[in-house]
């Protein structure tokens, strides 16, 4: 066999703030107690303790992963008025939990998910170059967008773009961090600069010599057609959910393709489809283990109010143990608050309806059918043989692994699949780098003249 | 010789403009921290430090020190005017979570066109208007720190409920400049409010600090005039309904000791009269040496004019060197500063108890 292996890169997400992390019992005492310093154990991991937060980025390093990355949150949810209860809820702000994290290792790239609606490019861009090189160049953004005047009434503007203006917003801030990015000479001589576009207009001088990637490595999450062409015109990374290999392999094609438009090669945009997965000693040992973890992740309560956010009204009468409501979603609704309504309420829940009749479904049992997530499910042997299917089929070029526990949810993994993705050929034995741009083989970027 | 009143309390500046790499910070705050410093600080702007020069992020720079260090607070500048207000709660909360209680931020503003036309969302507006609003600022982000009691997060199982809803609430301020509805992402950090410092080294700023900060740095070239001022600053707060001693008043003072008892013999006379130099925009200075510099601390806090000193070291890596290494033994060989931290948080270091949730208190009240 001739063909160069096509080469996996992997990456880390910490456990959010959403129904799929599992929680467990408190520990004793309140969270914030003063001084607390020793560490606790693994299994009652935080989701704010900086003790799990190094575990799990340090368990990365260890099995020579791209990148960690963090995810961010500007608004409490809201369900039916009052702040949303069943979830894991509360993190840190993730550029400072990065710096600290780079104290505490070495090669692994640091990626924070910020807000281009709630920032300032100039502020940002600083706050990133400065992670870059106190990391020695391992820093990534991942730029999200939101339309929320719900989340705006956390800040100064308040408002509220609708869905274009967020896009273009998005990419003139991009476009603008790279202005500033670049604005320093190699040897250290600031230049002044001055952006003129539709969403700022700003001029001076960045305060930020040039930082060890040049530009910290640019990731868009997201798939819609307009986050697609924005992720082909100005990301290094794109974080998709495809599940399906031929969805996937869709979804890679179509995105690839548009990078010729913006004169770029197909390899200088990464596709990493975020997965969980689920390890057992046998298939139908990986199969039980999965059927309970979806139970832990849907509690009856967060089926119920799973089910009341398609709705988009009160079904708190209803039997999670019981066939789905016979009323129709309400379309319009504003019952949920800061959590992104996907696709028409009406469609998912005839969508969900068919299947619940056709397999005989509780609410919850549906909710658990329907919600399921791409999962790599089975044996480490066959976990690893699936990663490198899809990545030689071009369906990805590397994973956003999401366990569901902290900070022990990625040891198993680390232990188990990398070892046999290593020998395979399929995954690196070293870092041959220093840099986040290193790993993923991405070009560092020229001065601009 | 009277026998001070209160306990001596020390930090320093590592600034470092032109340095761009962590180990640099990291070797100065270890170094702070061998000398028991209450905390260290670094400067920070929201634009460049000066024309061609470059600075790092600083609550970035000491987030990195944070787990490179045990015990040492952690006080970064931080900006209030083009800044949001949410944002700078939740890093200075995170800033304390990852260094488990040892944060504090100091409280900035920026006046100048240059900073307002890089962000190019408002125009320029005068101290006195930006103080203002930074006090409202340190008031949100306080307030914003306070919306998770500290036991909100439940995981009870029986329920299914993470976090007991009660326990949050929203802050609902309305400012001159911004309004934040909250409740805050990041749960209530280990010291509960984080450290709040100001330069009161200008009386525009005497009102925010007297109503809003913990630590205030004055400047003063003689303890009768520190005195004065911190009679006045703490006749503010207590205006404001706090405790007089709410405040921890600190005397800034640039610290060059490049020569001067440098061994037995050389240099100026350690019985010399001691005294600072007045310089225009920045601290006082003292030039000479370690012994000459824990004469005047001593004499300064024996007169009962400061609660201790916020040095700024005018070259960092050797005048901090030779503070903590002759200066600060002195003083502990005085028997006047500490020789171990009895505990682990920055309250805990100076002498601050830890706030209770405004927001727990009123519904205890309302019970």
């Amino acid at each position: 066999m001739s063909r160069q292996h096509q080469q996996i890169h992997l990456a880390a997400h910490f456990p959010g703030v959403n129904n799929t992390t599992v929680w467990t019992v408190p520990p004793a005492g309140p969270t914030t107690t003063p001084g607390r310093c020793a560490p606790r154990s693994p299994a009652l991991g935080s989701q704010i303790d900086f003790d799990s937060f190094a575990h799990l980025a340090r368990t990365a390093e260890r099995g020579l992963f791209d990148f960690f990355f963090l995810a961010e949150g500007l608004r409490l949810r809201e369900h039916n008025g009052r702040i949303h209860d069943l979830d894991v809820v509360g993190r840190p702000e993730s550029i400072t939990v990065l710096n600290a994290l780079a104290a505490v290792t070495e090669r692994l790239g640091l990626a924070a998910t910020v807000n281009a609606t709630f920032n300032e490019p100039y502020e940002l861009a600083r706050r990133l170059a400065s992670l870059d090189h106190l990391s020695g160049g391992r820093a990534a953004w991942n730029v999200v967008t939101s339309s929320d005047a719900f989340t705006g009434e956390n800040f100064r503007r308040g408002g509220f773009l609708d869905r274009a203006d967020r896009y273009t917003r998005a990419a003139e801030f991009v476009a603008t961090a790279r202005e500033l990015w670049d604005s320093w000479t190699p040897d250290g001589t600031p230049r002044p600069f001055a952006h003129t576009g539709r969403h700022f207009t700003i001029d001076g001088e960045f305060g930020v010599p040039r930082s060890p990637q040049g530009h910290p490595v640019v990731i868009q999450a997201g798939d819609s057609d307009e986050g697609r062409e924005f992720a082909a015109s100005a990301a290094d990374i794109i974080f998709t959910r495809h599940g399906s290999l031929e969805a996937g392999r869709a979804f890679y094609a179509d995105v690839k393709r548009r990078l010729a438009r913006y004169g770029r090669a197909p390899e200088e945009l990464k596709i990493m489809p975020g997965v969980t997965l689920v390890l057992g000693d046998t298939a139908a040992d990986a199969q039980e283990k999965a059927a309970e973890i979806r139970l832990q992740q849907v509690s009856p309560q967060t089926a119920l109010l799973t089910l009341e956010q398609i709705w988009g009204v009160d079904l708190s009468g209803y039997d999670p143990d019981g066939p789905l409501p016979d009323i129709d979603p309400d379309p319009d609704s504003q019952l949920t608050q800061g959590r992104v309504r996907h696709g028409d309420p009406l469609a998912v829940a005839a969508k969900w309806r068919a299947l619940s009749e056709e397999k005989g479904l509780s609410i919850r049992q549906t909710v658990i059918e329907a919600n399921g997530r791409q999962s790599f499910i089975g044996t480490p042997e066959a976990v690893a043989a699936q990663m490198a299917e899809f990545v030689a089929a071009d369906a990805a070029d590397g994973f956003i692994l999401v366990p569901h526990l902290t900070p022990g949810g990625l040891d198993d993994f680390v232990d188990r699949v990398v070892p046999l993705l290593q020998e395979r050929g399929v995954f690196r034995t070293a870092y041959t780098g220093t840099t986040l741009r290193d790993h993923l083989g991405l070009p560092f970027p020229g001065e601009r003249g | 010789m009277s026998v001070p009143t209160g306990t001596l309390h020390l930090a320093a500046a590592i600034d470092g403009d032109g340095r761009y790499q962590a180990p640099y910070y990291v070797e100065l705050a270890r170094l702070a921290e061998e000398g028991m410093l209450d905390f260290i600080t670094l400067d920070d702007t929201f634009g460049p430090p000066g024309p061609g020069r470059g600075r790092l992020d600083a609550l970035a720079a000491l987030a990195r020190v944070a787990p490179a260090t045990g015990r040492i607070g952690l006080v970064p500048t931080v900006t209030t005017t083009h800044t949001e207000p949410f944002h700078v709660s939740s890093a200075v909360a995170t800033l304390d979570w990852v260094s488990r209680g040892r944060a504090g931020w100091r409280v900035e503003v920026s006046a100048t066109e240059a900073e307002a036309r890089l962000v190019g969302r408002r125009p320029a507006a005068p101290a006195g208007e930006l103080w203002a609003e930074a006090g409202e600022v340190a008031d949100v982000v306080a307030r914003l720190w306070d919306s998770w009691e500290d036991d909100a997060e439940i995981r009870d199982t029986a329920t299914g409920r993470f976090i007991d809803r009660d326990k949050l609430h929203y802050v609902d301020f309305e400012g001159a400049h911004f309004s934040v509805r909250g409740p805050a992402i990041v749960p209530r950090p280990p010291q509960g409010h984080p450290v709040v410092a100001v330069a009161a080294t200008d009386p525009v700023t005497w009102q925010t600090a007297a109503r809003h900060a913990d630590v205030v740095y004055l400047r003063a070239t003689s303890p009768e005039e520190a005195g004065r001022i911190r009679d006045e600053l703490r006749r503010r707060a207590v205006a404001h309904g706090r405790e007089a001693r709410a405040l921890t008043v600190l005397a800034s003072v640039a610290v060059d000791l490049a020569d001067g008892e440098g061994a037995p013999g050389t240099g100026p006379a350690v019985n010399a009269p001691v005294a600072l130099t007045d310089t225009p925009g920045g601290p006082p200075l003292y030039r000479g040496g370690p012994a000459g510099l824990a004469e005047l601390i001593t004499g300064w806090h024996t007169a009962d004019a400061v609660d201790g000193f916020h040095i700024t070291p005018v070259a960092p890596r050797h005048d901090l060197e030779r503070f903590v290494n002759g200066t600060v033994a002195l003083l502990q060989h005085r028997g006047l500063f500490r020789t171990f931290y009895p505990g682990a948080t920055l309250r805990g270091h100076l002498g601050l108890s830890r706030p209770a949730s405004r927001y727990a208190l009123e519904r205890e009240a309302a019970r």
